[in-house]
């Protein structure tokens, strides 16, 4: 409480917005076990998902590189959030192959959101390999301050 | 909401430049932080061999692909946009670093790698000694 009570006054304020930063990445990768949904798949799936929560929002991080997005199929009924599309994996056929690791052919992962979310309210971008899908809450599931008179 | 880059190694200079001693502590535990591999294809044709790894969330700031004569190898961080004060709900990747490295071998011309990235797909490719080359040999008919 001290600590930023006494920042701010020089350069230490920027890099606590790092450490925030790095904070948060941590909190959303995460290094404890949570306990395992009830569609929750085994390692090795494609692709693997995030998703992280905030009192506005949910937001899902599909890291799926080198998708084409038109490919992808989104739907949320309720809170139940499913994506599905096709990888085509090039190959080239006169080279030799010595790995092939990379995930080739048609994925469908089913999310369960929290029961709060508006499924009028949903967006999705794609950048760097990660489908990002932002998923509003209700207004009235929203948190507020009670005045006591 | 912010675009966040929090590359490799930032937070350590942070510490650094923040008056705070790095401990000792501090860096095993870095050490141990858990790393993600990266998925690859890997093909040879007869110019060159071509690796192909899968790094969704780094972009051309965060990716660091070193070689030196023996060794190839791939780094990333991963960027997002996150909302301030959020919460995991769920997670299959367990980090925000990918690596990976691949010993090279002699034949391979390791000052002309090649790397290239889109969509989290890097693509990097080592060309082979001109002298190692598959050549079709003609066969003359007297």
């Amino acid at each position: 409480m001290f600590e930023s009570l006494f920042s701010g006054f020089d350069t230490d304020s920027v890099f606590d917005e790092f450490r925030r930063l790095e904070n948060e990445m941590v909190q959303l990768f995460g290094h404890s076990p949570w306990p395992a949904g009830i569609r929750t798949v085994g390692r090795g799936t494609f692709p693997p998902l995030n998703v992280g929560a905030t009192p506005e929002r949910v937001d899902v991080y599909l890291f799926a590189a080198n998708l084409e997005p038109k490919s992808l199929d989104l739907s949320i009924q309720q809170n139940l959030l499913t994506v599905s599309g096709t990888r085509n994996v090039e190959v080239n056929e006169k080279a030799q192959y010595y790995r092939r690791e990379r995930f080739d052919g048609e994925f469908r992962r089913v999310i369960t959101l929290p029961d709060d979310v508006d499924p009028e309210r949903v967006e999705a971008k794609y950048r760097d390999g990660v489908l990002q899908i932002t998923i509003q809450r209700h207004e009235s599931a929203r948190p507020r301050q009670i005045n006591v008179n | 909401m912010a675009t966040q880059n929090v590359a490799t190694g930032g937070s350590t200079a942070v510490d650094k430049e923040g008056g705070e001693p790095s401990t000792a502590v501090e860096s095993r535990t870095r050490e141990r932080d858990v790393v993600l591999i990266p998925a690859v294809d890997i093909f040879e044709d007869a110019h060159q061999i071509t690796v192909q790894a899968e790094m969704p969330g780094v972009s051309k700031e965060g990716l660091n692909v070193q070689a030196d004569r023996n060794s190839l190898t791939i780094e990333g961080a991963v960027a997002l946009d996150l909302p301030t004060g959020m919460s995991a709900l769920y997670a299959d990747l367990r980090s925000t670093k990918y690596r990976r490295s691949f010993t090279l071998s002699g034949e391979l011309e390791t000052a002309q790698i090649a790397a290239s990235l889109k969509d989290g797909l890097l693509t990097v490719r080592i060309p082979k000694r001109v002298e190692f080359r598959t050549r079709k040999i003609k066969v003359e008919v007297p």
